[in-house]
């Protein structure tokens, strides 16, 4: 193949020499040549490459067209001492069109990772890391699962204006990524969560294939996913997580350790939120609360602008909100073309719940931005950024290498990364949070003699890492040693530049002296239900 | 709250608050909160009903009360459209609000996320972060669904998205 590619590429230049091939030729053969560089490298049965039957449809048209190509090529050439070469790739590329027939659509398993640079090794960019001493042992990510939640509920371009980044607008985006990459890194076991179908209008994705139209999307990814990497474990869950019956099923997905028997605590070692909204992320959060589940948080979004333009009445209210004492974070749920990524441990950092959560600001004056229909929406390169950002922070958490970013938002308008680490709010309204948090001081001493063991073992060792936490200047409310500080209510004045809260905190609210006795009201369930339904009946 | 309709204001005003902070995984306090719930949405109805702007019907699907069904309809240049509401209490509820849900809509409006669940992000999210626990079903159709009603339905019918369901004799009852 590589001998194909030099004398076509021998071909190309020699028509350009002799000037021969009109522009129309040599925008031909300039695409052919991309063609060739992108597909031919890496043709052979490797990693990654060997996609399944639409990927080879594609392949033999092109090759038929690059035949026809070259056929044109051939009679544009007025030097005739050239057709015997063109003749010569002609038959080349029959020879490829033959080949293209009978490479294999997958790759078998790899029993193990092997470091050896051979083009059949998948692994060996991977197991380079080792070699180079980044990471001590990459093969044990073959041991570990990672439950990626993608409960998507935006809007789908279909609905959006035509100018409204209707052609950019993906759904789905940071969690197929995501799992495309841990696909490919090796990862032992990926469990994905959704609800939906996939429609024509996901297609923009390139993640899923027209033919995939109306599979559930986990299992779409599933069958992406395996043709990618076939030594992947792929579990997928079609369930609406935010139900009292889907977040069941959550759970006890999470919980199951038939995969690695061994492991300590849930099935997982990492939890992936990919989800757009508020409300499932609450639900991740409740379910790794509970089940003292490490997990990491992503947010991707170009913006979340309400289409206030045509709604007179909506913009009333939205005002009203401003007069309730709400002004402060106006602007902030308008913000735009950001995304963040947060590592959480429940106990040891802030949950979801601890606070509200933070927007990345743009930087830019919100009222510059158009908002004619647009709901909310995403840019698929945002996506990618984020995806990244999260993978790469899994794989540091994972195989223990670099620094594992507890916070790290991203503002594309600016090029903003700012970071920061969260301490759990010792009133976080989640109650799960709270005993998580009792768990983690009653550990301080084993932590602590722990962390000595290894401080002595790095004496020698020059140059100490910077304390986790030193950048932790907002006030949420503080828990060190015995003392425990209660600064309440956090105000978004203590926060690093660029981020606000995206939501108020609960006002502080006294519940009246419980005492029933002087409540006449009615107390029986059933006779509060035939009310309503009386009332409902006329 | 100067700019609210004054309806509106005094509206919320007398629909009872609540205290239990308790979702449908947190068993007797959960039936605590249902109570509270029913009590709310009871004093709502009735309310509207005296004031003759009554707007919705709701009620449990099922007996833990974690999935409701119902209808809600709007008047608009005085044809009455009427649509079917439902919705699931979240586990992580009164967290996380109830996510309204009007099907029949899905797909005819930008305001709206996948299944026909309503926009209620801006205009209603924060409200009810600020009132936890203090809102309850009753709230979320005063303060998230009504106005997002009032705002979509004129235009949804201006536009042509949705048709009076008896557009031959429209014009008589007009
Ligand atoms: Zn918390």
């Amino acid at each position: 193949m590589a001998t194909v590619k030099k004398s076509f590429h021998n071909a190309c230049k020699k028509g350009n020499e002799f000037r021969l091939g009109g522009a129309q030729e040599l925008e031909s053969t300039a695409v052919l040549q991309v063609f060739l560089d992108s597909e031919f490298r890496h043709k052979k049965p490797n990693f990654g490459s060997c996609g399944g039957g639409a990927e080879r449809a594609r392949m033999e048209v092109e090759l038929k067209e690059m035949l026809d190509d070259l056929q044109s090529l051939r009679q544009s050439l007025s030097d005739p001492s050239l057709h015997a070469s063109i003749d010569k790739l002609q038959s080349r590329v029959d020879h490829l069109t033959h080949l293209a027939k009978s490479v294999p659509v997958r790759r078998t398993k790899v029993k193990d990772m092997s470091a050896e640079v051979v083009d059949s090794n998948p692994y060996s960019r991977l197991m380079a890391l080792q070699r180079m001493g980044i990471v001590e042992n990459y093969e044990r990510i073959r041991e570990f699962s990672v439950a990626i939640v993608v409960c998507i509920c935006l809007l789908l371009p279909i609905y959006l204006s035509k100018k409204a980044f209707a052609s950019t607008l993906g759904i789905g985006g940071v969690g197929s990524v995501a799992a495309e990459m841990l696909t490919r890194c090796g990862i032992g076991r990926i469990l994905l969560y959704d609800y939906d179908k996939v429609e024509l209008a996901n297609m923009n994705r390139l993640f899923f294939r027209p033919e995939q139209v109306g599979m559930t999307k986990t299992d779409a990814a599933v069958q992406t996913l395996s043709d990618i990497n076939p030594d992947v474990v792929l579990e997928s869950y079609t369930l609406n997580i935010t139900t009292v019956q889907g977040f069941e099923t959550f759970m006890s997905s999470l919980k199951n350790k038939t995969f690695c028997p061994s492991k300590e605590g849930s099935g997982v070692e990492l939890v992936l939120s990919c989800v757009d909204n508020y409300e499932a992320r609450m639900v991740v959060n409740q379910a790794c609360n509970e089940l003292n589940q490490t997990w990491m948080e992503s947010e991707a979004q170009l913006s979340r602008l309400m289409p206030v333009c045509e709604i007179a009445r909506l913009f009333i209210l939205i005002q009203n909100l401003n007069v309730l004492g709400l002004k402060h974070f106006q602007s902030v749920s308008e913000d735009a073309v950001s995304g963040h990524i947060q590592l959480l441990i429940p106990g040891e950092t802030a949950c979801f719940a601890c606070a509200p959560p933070l927007v990345v600001a743009s930087g830019v004056d919100e009222r510059t931005l158009k908002r004619e229909g647009v709901c909310a929406a995403s840019l698929p390169t945002t996506m990618g950024v984020v995806a990244g950002l999260l993978v790469q922070n899994t794989l540091k958490f994972l195989l223990k290498f670099g620094h594992v970013s507890p916070y790290l938002g991203y503002s594309s308008l600016k090029d903003y990364f700012p970071t920061m680490a969260m301490k759990p709010n010792p009133q976080c309204s989640n109650a799960a949070c709270l005993e998580r948090q009792k768990e983690y001081i009653l550990a301080k001493p084993a932590r602590d003699a722990a962390e000595k063991a290894k401080m002595e073992a790095e004496a020698a060792a020059v140059a100490a890492d910077v304390p986790l936490h030193d950048d932790n200047e907002w006030n949420i409310s503080v828990l060190d040693d015995s003392e425990m500080e209660s600064t309440g209510a956090t105000s978004s004045d203590a926060l690093p530049d660029g981020l606000t809260r995206e939501l108020p905190s609960a006002d502080e609210f006294q519940k009246p002296p419980t005492s029933g006795a002087t409540d006449n009201a009615i107390d029986d369930l059933e006779e509060l239900r035939r009310q309503l339904e009386a009332l409902n009946a006329d | 709250m100067e700019g609210w309709d004054p309806n509106t204001k005094s509206t919320l005003t007398q629909i009872p608050l609540l205290t239990t902070k308790a979702g449908p995984r947190d068993g007797a306090a959960w039936t605590q909160r249902l109570k509270e719930e029913y009590r709310a949405l009871i004093a709502y109805t009735q309310m509207n009903k005296s004031k003759d702007n009554d707007w919705f019907r709701i009620s449990a699907a099922n007996p833990e009360g974690t999935r409701w069904t119902g209808k809600c309809w709007y008047v608009h240049n005085l044809l009455k459209y009427e649509f079917d509401l439902q919705f699931d209490i979240p586990v992580t509820y009164p967290a996380t609000a109830p996510e309204l849900e009007l099907p029949e809509l899905d797909g005819k409006t930008q305001k709206m996320y996948r299944g026909g669940k309503i926009c209620l992000t801006v205009h209603f999210k924060p409200l009810w972060a600020k009132n936890c626990p203090r809102f309850g079903i009753a709230h979320a159709l005063c303060l998230g669904l009504a106005p997002w009603l009032a705002a979509e339905i004129p235009i949804l019918v201006d536009s042509g998205m949705i048709k009076h369901k008896d557009d031959a004799t429209s014009s008589n009852e007009s």
